[in-house]
């Protein structure tokens, strides 16, 4: 268990989080310069916050009030570096060898023989990184970082420049980590995918806060922010304004773009209410206009096609997606929103 | 005409031990300016520096006021080894080490510096001190330009004229290097001798551009 309480402060930017994570694989997701790297080497000690309070399991890794501040030597974590950091004149033996110092003699050996035969290495072990695969090295550098039986795993976008088949590699050697290993996994990405993929907790950091924290589907289908609806970009986001709203019958009417759609409840708003509400892409249909709107369809002007690997994703005019598979339309179409989709967000 | 090749000896002898001297002097400096952040660091580079700016007449009166025979330092020496500092072919060696001193410090400071930090990061996340990052990463990785830098002091150090002869002197066959003594054959118009000496140095000097170069061409991955 690690639970920390950062604050560091720089001229244009100030880092403000609070935050506990488990075993399992904890995701700080954000955009580029949110803080998440600042956050991890907070924790790793390459960086010195402010204030705060850093504990992992029972060790006191800083104290801003106490002045307790060990160096990263004294910390018992393991870092997957973005290039993995493999010390190129050392043999991956070596690499490993060099993790295990502190650990007895014989059972060093021991040990790093056993990670090296975990992560299918043994083939290899006397090669130097730059004879390996990228598969190899990606191995060995999680390899290194858990042979001295690490408290807390931290990785640092781990999966940034790799092609699709080494990401997929090094999200099963993750998971198997997971499985295997009892540590918290802190990983940092801006890589939506990977949330999904590896995350059983995601933090969502902006401008050095933490603006939502959950399971990545909990965040995914309820946003709760109009900045982590942006942040996601899974969403449409509308301006709105709530004209009825019905607790009994767990409906409300909405007012979207001049068109009057219906709703679900939303406790705690009233009725007159201007707010945002967002649909996920995937939850709104989109189809060739031909004569009078259906219930909760709105009229929308195709702006942009993207394509993805499944069909398309359209974008229209005012600001809203939808996945469409078939392109071959060219002219109007119209948006529909299924109620229980529409979800409002906190300004 | 017999060459006289004491000098040659002399000069491989004081180039080779000011440079084994400097070597573990400068990194030791080095390190500390290119890892750690000291008050008076900025004033230690520039002392570091001034050898290269002064003229080797101005750094040759300073050292003989710093060791000369009344002098603390020339006292200590005179009561430790019974004889003075100054005029011997150890004086040489401290007039070597003024010269190529700086020149080793700046650059296994920059070879240090050019090493990817994300190493050493991750040393430190390993659990190794710093000693032992030095010794077994930072230094490995920024090895072949440290003996290159180290190669090319000692190139500096064979040739250095002006300190020397403020401080060693020229006594043939004690403190005559070879620069000295170069300068002493032509001023004796003894023509055969300079060329002959010349041609030795300036094949020396080849010889380690040479082998800097080859190091150089042989980086790792």
């Amino acid at each position: 268990m690690i639970q920390a309480r950062i604050r560091k402060h720089f001229r244009a930017f100030s880092l403000d989080v609070d935050f506990r994570a488990a075993a399992g694989v904890t995701v700080l997701f954000g955009a580029s310069g949110a803080g998440k790297t600042l956050t991890l080497d907070c924790i790793a000690g390459f960086e010195r916050p402010d204030e705060g309070r850093i504990l992992l399991d029972d060790i006191l890794l800083f104290d801003g009030a106490a002045r307790v501040h060990l160096p990263p030597q004294r910390r018992h974590y393991g870092y997957v570096f973005q290039n993995y950091a493999l010390f190129p004149h050392m043999t991956l033996r070596e690499n490993l060898l060099f993790a295990a110092e502190k650990i007895p003699r014989l059972e060093r050996h021991r040990r790093v023989k056993e990670m090296l035969e975990r992560f299918q290495l043994a083939d290899v072990e006397d090669r130097r990184p730059d004879q390996c695969s990228g598969g190899q090295r990606q191995r060995c550098s999680v390899a290194r970082a858990l042979v001295a039986s690490p408290r807390l795993l931290l990785l640092d976008e781990p999966a940034r420049g790799l092609d699709a088949p080494l990401r997929a590699e090094l999200y099963e050697i993750i998971r198997q980590v997971r499985a295997n290993f009892a540590t918290p996994i802190l990983l940092v990405t801006h890589d939506l995918d990977e949330c999904f993929e590896l995350g059983d907790e995601m933090l969502i950091l902006r401008e050095g806060r933490i603006v939502q924290s959950g399971t990545p589907r909990e965040i995914a289908d309820k946003p709760a922010t109009l900045d982590v609806a942006r942040l996601l970009g899974l969403h449409s986001v509308l301006e709105a304004e709530i004209l009825q709203l019905d607790p009994q019958r767990n409906t409300s009417t909405l007012r979207v773009a001049g068109h009057q759609i219906a709703g679900q409840y939303y406790p705690g708003r009233l009725k007159g209410d201007r707010v945002w509400i967002c649909v996920p892409h995937s939850s709104a249909i989109a189809t060739p206009r031909n004569g009078s709107l259906g219930p909760n369809q709105i009229p929308a002007t195709l702006e942009r096609a993207h394509a993805r690997p499944l069909g398309a994703l359209l974008e229209f005019a005012g600001g809203y997606c939808a996945f469409a598979k078939d392109l071959s339309h060219n002219g109007d179409w119209t948006v529909e929103f299924p109620p229980a989709s529409i979800h409002v967000l906190s300004r | 005409m017999t060459v006289d090749w004491f000098p040659l000896w002399l000069s491989l002898r004081v180039a080779g031990l000011s440079t084994l001297i400097s070597l573990a002097i400068g990194l030791w400096v080095a390190y500390l300016l290119a890892n750690r952040e000291f008050r008076g660091k900025d004033l230690l580079d520039a002392a570091i520096t001034l050898p290269l700016v002064l003229p080797p007449t101005v750094l040759g009166y300073y050292l003989l006021v710093l060791i000369g025979r009344q002098t603390p330092l020339g006292k200590l020496w005179e009561w430790i080894f019974g004889d003075p500092l100054v005029f011997t072919w150890q004086a040489a060696v401290v007039a070597a080490i003024l010269h190529s001193l700086p020149l080793l410090v700046k650059w296994s400071r920059a070879a240090l510096e050019s090493v990817d930090h994300s190493y050493e990061r991750a040393a430190r996340s390993l659990g190794a001190s710093e000693w032992r990052i030095f010794r077994r990463v930072s230094l490995p990785l920024a090895g072949r330009s440290i003996l290159a830098a180290t190669a090319l002091c000692f190139a500096r150090a064979l040739g250095d004229f002006g300190v020397t002869i403020m401080i060693a002197g020229n006594i043939p066959g004690r403190t005559q290097t070879l620069s000295v003594a170069i300068y002493d054959a032509v001023e004796g118009g003894n023509g055969a001798l300079a060329r002959t000496l010349t041609i030795v140095v300036s094949l020396i000097a080849i010889t380690v551009l040479a082998f800097v170069n080859r190091i150089a061409r042989r980086q790792p991955a």
